[in-house]
């Protein structure tokens, strides 16, 4: 892959439309097998997209009166957002915490943070009845104050733009404006310190969304302390993400690694794995603790008691001990494997929330159409596409001096 | 310059909610009216499950009429344009017809979910939904204990169908369309603290006719819809297991933490920031080096 040479560091190039242009192009081959499947996926997303709002939801999507909210909202956006906590998590340990070690990975992680919020409020409008009227909870006098979707929604807005800011220094490098990074770099802080205030309750606020569906949910997930569940799972969902997701970043982007990234890498993720390990324990003890207070074991041996623990042992306390095993031996496969398992684990606990264990006893049971699953898809797709284009021309994993100097090999 | 206690907590409230952007401030208000709510009791052992109630329900909220009749082997369900049921139920007593819409509850936790209030309790008694503030986003559904709202699915402008308790009508001096029109006298309007007074009369005075139980007196913290039943509302397919605090209370202890959340955390988040700092760290945020 051959880069560009256009911008000097903080430099202006001769004319920032021509660059934006330039930018814009895709570069590369195109035909990778991840474009051959992506790019017809969404295309086909887009006409059911337009099938959904010609004919309404029913025309593509099972949910039904009894079950109102099925895989976009399941998936989509309840579960992505646990996915896009490692945004918070980590910004909370380098610019509170002073960890700086773990600064390469604050802009990839933000970056993926801000799309996948961005993306999930996209998935959102799909899933609304009248998306139109998405304004009212916005500007005017229509505001439900004692709705937790209400603070729910505000606290997604104003997280994004918290994102953003916080993003915002690499735009600026890329454009070559250093004094336009100097002035957004100094609302770093503060976007950090309103971003992790905000994740802390739009987190625990997507459980409490829940809290009313008492009787609805299987005893075995509904709980009192859903709030605090959801927050301590996003930590180690979010960190999960950023390990698996490096993972895969150190091959697709391996030319913009230098040689010491592979070590450091490692390093690294090992010390989130000892993050996602204590905080996984501390989920797991508190569930115990619930289900023995709410006199739910009972229920352990029904159907929906043998899923619970598929749920709890399979994917919490061996993903868990995996972590452990992982940081004692220092093997980076076992660690991935330990996060894809808790990733997995993170979309049963917030499908099983949201979608299967409520009103797990009816018939018929919701099952989400292929139509349904091509767009939730499709929808990561596109974040995938976009993710791919700032990573090939914003300073994120590398540091512009390291973009502009002259490569050894193309 | 005098400021009162009163004044002076009262904006220290309106601070913390504008700086929350949540809290449920307002939730408290109707338990002092909600003895004055208009209610409407509908008494099992009466109820002939003639649909003359369906029949005016369709007429007065220009649906379609009901082509189906009650029948002990199917259940019937609400539908986006049928905002009330007749339902046939073999009992312990013989068979008896129980009547499904909206139950009107005090303190809705549809309202209190709905973030755009669209769904409304209106200081009359009805829960209302108004189409121009709805956003489709179908929470109350995912709330109410009863499972009324119903959410046309089919439609690419759905509107959310369910029993408004004729509040047009109500509005006039007018009851609401079903109470008008059954032939049996199996349902009476009135304020609730009259409807639940007469409920329990007529099973003070037959006690061999009826179970000692008003379903809506505290099932999901009261509600303006009452039942009195010759048999326990099991047998009826009603629900049972449900609180008997008002929805909303659920919540209200997580929107309460939102204003201490609010303030607490940014301060403690710059003192370990502080507290944390190299000595030799002037100024991180400024210039830092990547």
């Amino acid at each position: 892959m051959s880069e560009s040479v256009l911008t000097k560091p903080y430099g202006r190039p001769t004319s920032t439309w021509k660059f934006l242009l330039s930018e814009l192009k895709p570069r590369g081959n195109p035909w990778t097998i991840f474009n051959m499947i992506s790019v017809p996926t969404v295309i086909v997303a887009a006409v059911i997209i337009v099938i959904r709002f010609v004919y309404g939801l029913s025309a593509v999507s099972n949910v039904t009166q009894m079950v109102p909210w099925g895989l976009w909202k399941g998936f989509n956006v309840v579960t992505g957002v646990a996915f896009a906590g490692g945004a918070y998590v980590l910004t909370f340990m380098v610019y509170i915490l002073g960890m700086e070690k773990y600064k390469p990975l604050v802009r990839v992680t933000v970056l993926n943070g801000f799309l996948a919020y961005t993306f999930y409020a996209i998935a959102l409008i799909l899933d609304l009845g009248k998306p139109w009227n998405i304004i009212n909870p916005i500007i005017g006098n229509s505001f439900g104050t004692s709705s937790i979707l209400f603070l729910v929604a505000w606290h997604f807005i104003l997280y994004i733009f918290a994102q953003l800011i916080e993003f915002s220094p690499a735009v600026a490098e890329w454009l070559g404006s250093e004094r336009a990074r100097r002035n957004l770099k100094r609302l770093t802080i503060g976007a950090v310190v309103f971003g992790i205030t905000l994740s802390t309750l739009h987190q625990s606020g997507l459980g409490a969304l829940f809290l009313m569906a008492k009787g609805k949910i299987h005893p075995l997930w509904y709980s009192e302390f859903i709030p605090t569940l959801f927050f301590i799972s996003s930590i180690f969902a979010g960190l999960s993400m950023v390990i698996f997701q490096g993972s895969i970043l150190q091959r697709v982007f391996a030319y913009q690694m230098d040689k010491h990234s592979d070590e450091n890498h490692n390093i690294m993720i090992r010390g989130l794995s000892r993050v996602c390990a204590v905080t996984m324990f501390v989920y797991f003890f508190l569930k115990i603790v619930d289900s023995v207070h709410n006199h739910t074991l009972g229920y352990l041996m029904t159907p929906m008691g043998v899923w619970y623990m598929i749920e709890m042992i399979g994917f919490v306390l061996v993903p868990m001990l995996l972590f452990v095993r992982g940081v004692r031996l220092g093997t980076p496969f076992t660690i991935k494997l330990a996060s894809i398992m808790t990733l997995i684990g993170i979309v049963l606990n917030r499908m099983n929330v949201s979608v299967i264990a409520y009103r797990w006893d009816e018939i018929p049971r919701y099952i989400p159409t292929w139509m349904e699953i091509v767009v939730t898809v499709a929808i990561l797709f596109v974040q995938i596409w976009i993710f791919r284009w700032v990573l090939h021309r914003m300073p994120v994993l590398r540091t512009m001096e390291s973009m502009t100097a002259p490569k050894p090999t193309a | 310059m005098s400021i009162d206690r009163r004044e002076f907590l009262k904006t220290l409230g309106v601070a913390s909610a504008t700086l929350s952007g949540a809290t449920a401030l307002g939730n408290s208000k109707t338990e002092l009216d909600q003895e004055e709510f208009y209610a409407i009791l509908h008494d099992v052992t009466l109820c002939e499950g003639c649909q003359e109630c369906e029949f005016a329900c369709a007429t007065a909220n220009g649906l379609p009429e009901p082509t189906d009749y009650p029948d002990s082997e199917i259940k019937r369900q609400l539908k986006p344009d049928q905002y009330s049921v007749i339902n046939a139920v073999e009992t312990s007593a013989g068979e008896v017809y129980t009547k499904q819409q909206c139950m009107h509850c005090a303190q809705p936790a549809c309202a209190s979910a709905c973030l755009t209030q669209a769904m409304k309790k209106q200081k009359e008694g009805p829960v209302t939904w108004t189409e121009g503030k709805c956003m489709g986003c179908r929470y109350c559904m995912v709330s109410c204990p009863f499972d009324i709202p119903k959410f046309e699915f089919d439609d690419n402008n759905p509107k959310i169908g369910k029993c408004q308790m004729c509040f047009d009508r109500l509005k006039q001096g007018e009851v609401p369309a079903c109470v008008e029109n059954c032939p049996a006298g199996a349902l009476t309007f009135g304020r609730r603290s009259e409807i639940l007074h007469e409920a329990h009369r007529r099973i003070m005075e037959d006690p061999a006719s009826y179970v000692d139980h008003v379903y809506g007196e505290y099932e999901a913290g009261g509600t303006s819809w009452l039942n009195i039943s010759p048999v326990p509302f099991e047998e009826l397919g009603f629900k049972t297991d449900l609180e008997t605090k008002p929805y909303p209370e659920l919540t209200k202890g997580f929107l309460y933490s939102v204003p201490s959340v609010f303030v607490l955390w940014p301060a403690l988040l710059m003192g370990l920031r502080g507290a944390l700092k190299k000595d030799d760290q002037e100024d991180v945020e400024g210039e830092d080096h990547e």
